[in-house]
């Protein structure tokens, strides 16, 4: 039996939330949401936008501070401490860095840094958080970058590459802290269609590793094929959540069934080849 | 008009006033670009309360004449007790000054870097200040570069003002020499030259350095 599946065992809880809700203002974007992410699952979040997946996954990593409710990271609550009156107050960037130590994001718009080659991009927190020397963290930062089948761009400025080339060192980056969890917004929405599958199937193969992830994603093909399981979010609720199978073929709820009939007309009336197939080699 | 022996004479003279001009400039812009970027950060603090004291300090030493700032230095601090030498108090006066513009110009160029750069660099698990110096700063000083160089040429002309201190830059020692051999336009023109020669130097550089970064961009 390989070593992530024996890892895989009921109560490895690796990203936990609880009676989780958050507001922007008077406006509550996300409500009581409880939520159990087990280690090596790969769980896709989808619903129409505005729904809060973005808010949900940023609440995750405490990119947003939720308001009400617990998130834990592998049974650490994160973002706030227990202060000795009971209540709660946020924590020092130190602690919180120290909870997220392993967790890692990969965002819509990449969101590298311009200014560092590519290799600097995969090599920066390897030295300055990591304390790695020049020579390891240049090596390691390399060996990931062959993993995402980069290493020849490693002395590149990341403005200069694709789309896809750009999202797969923004993986790479995260991917060289070694993290436990993996969060992902949209990874592929901003990408020409040519360019999505390079970094579908990137993530596919570290699903097939064994990483534990959260993918915020519209790319149905992907949901169906690599996640666990499927969380359909509506106005700030989870409103359904199963296995891709039953979800797709099977929904419970009036919404799911009207999002996923939406999804289905758009593709299929714009795209020649449906986009189940997109993940396919 | 022109007395080139007189002129080769004063020469000595006018490059010591000259290496006083960008010895005090150099070192109240460094010093003044640690103010700016203190100041920088209180304006963008998520605390009110400390992006009120960055206001003020903006408001204080960008509304007063950096002449009145000099002499207020210069005479306000030995009566406080604190005896300092002129160019302590002109030093002083620029960086203070500076400062203010320099927080300025840095504030737009944070300003107009996403987000989301910080918060990739945070989820690595980077430090306010690694990512300050490594991710922010190199990014905002390439995109003001232009703003810059215009503050840096601007406080190198500005400095002339420290005369008021007592020290004879280079503008001081032009209308000495001016005024001792009556030849204004010959020695007035000799300034006129160096501190373009100056100021000519740092844009160059600065275009140099511009045509650099810019390789790294799309
Ligand atoms: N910083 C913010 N301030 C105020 N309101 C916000 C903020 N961020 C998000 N919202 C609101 O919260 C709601 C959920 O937004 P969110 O970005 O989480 O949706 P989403 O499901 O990710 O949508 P999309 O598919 O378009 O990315 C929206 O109504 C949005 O307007
Ligand atoms: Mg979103």
């Amino acid at each position: 039996m390989n070593q992530s599946a024996a890892k895989r065992g009921a109560g490895d809880v690796m990203l936990e939330a609880r009676g989780m809700s958050k507001r922007f203002g008077d406006h509550t974007v996300l409500q009581d949401i409880n939520l159990s992410i087990q280690r090596s699952e790969v769980v896709c979040l989808i619903g129409p936008s505005g729904s809060g997946k973005s808010t949900l996954l940023r609440s995750l990593a405490f990119l947003e501070n939720y308001d009400d409710g617990e998130v834990f990271v592998e049974g650490e609550l994160l973002g706030y401490d227990r202060a000795s009156d009971g209540r709660r107050v946020r924590s020092r960037p130190s602690r919180l860095s120290d909870v997220r130590r392993n967790m890692g994001m990969v965002f819509q718009q990449f969101n590298l840094w311009p200014h560092l080659s590519v290799l600097e991009n995969v090599m920066e927190a390897l030295l300055r958080v990591r304390g790695m020397k020049r020579d390891d963290a240049h090596r390691l930062a390399l060996a990931t970058l062959e993993k995402v089948g980069l290493a020849e761009k490693a002395g590149a400025w990341p403005n200069r590459l694709s789309g896809g080339q750009q999202q797969r060192v923004a993986i790479a980056r995260s991917l060289a802290m070694s993290p436990a969890i993996m969060l992902f917004d949209e990874p592929t929405s901003a990408l020409d269609p040519e360019l999505v599958g390079e970094v579908l199937q990137v993530m596919r193969q570290l699903a097939e590793e064994g990483m534990t992830m959260v993918v915020v994603t519209h790319e149905m093909g992907f949901a169906a094929r690599v996640a666990d399981r499927v969380l359909f979010l509506d106005q700030g609720h989870i409103v359904e959540q199963g296995p891709p199978t039953r979800l797709f073929r099977h929904p419970q709820s009036p919404r799911l069934a009207q999002f996923l009939g939406n999804y289905l007309e758009r593709n299929s009336l714009f795209e020649a080849a449906p986009a189940l197939n997109r993940v396919d080699d | 008009m022109f007395d080139l022996a007189l002129l080769v004479q004063g020469l000595p003279l006018l490059l010591a006033g000259l290496w006083n001009t960008v010895w005090l400039s150099a070192c109240g812009l460094a010093l003044g670009f640690l103010i700016g970027i203190g100041v920088c950060s209180l304006k963008l603090s998520e605390r009110g309360a400390l992006r009120r004291l960055g206001g003020a300090y903006i408001s204080v030493f960008r509304g007063i004449p950096l002449l009145i700032q000099l002499l207020f230095i210069y005479y306000l601090l030995p009566r406080l007790g604190l005896d300092i030498p002129a160019w302590v108090a002109a030093i002083a006066g620029l960086a203070l000054c500076s400062g203010a513009y320099l927080a300025e110009i840095l504030r737009g160029g944070l300003l107009t870097l996403p987000v989301g750069q910080v918060e990739a660099a945070r989820l690595l698990g980077l430090r306010g200040r690694t990512i300050l110096t490594r991710i922010k700063l190199p990014q905002a000083l390439r995109a003001t570069l232009p703003a810059l160089l215009n503050e840096v040429i601007l406080l190198i002309k500005a400095s002339s003002l420290i005369s008021a201190v007592g020290l004879a830059e280079l503008t001081r020692t032009a209308q000495n020499l001016a005024a001792s051999s009556f030849l204004q336009l010959q020695f007035y023109l000799a300034a006129a030259v160096l501190y373009c020669i100056v100021n000519i130097s740092l844009a160059l550089l600065a275009g140099q350095l511009e045509r650099r970064f810019e390789k790294g961009r799309a």
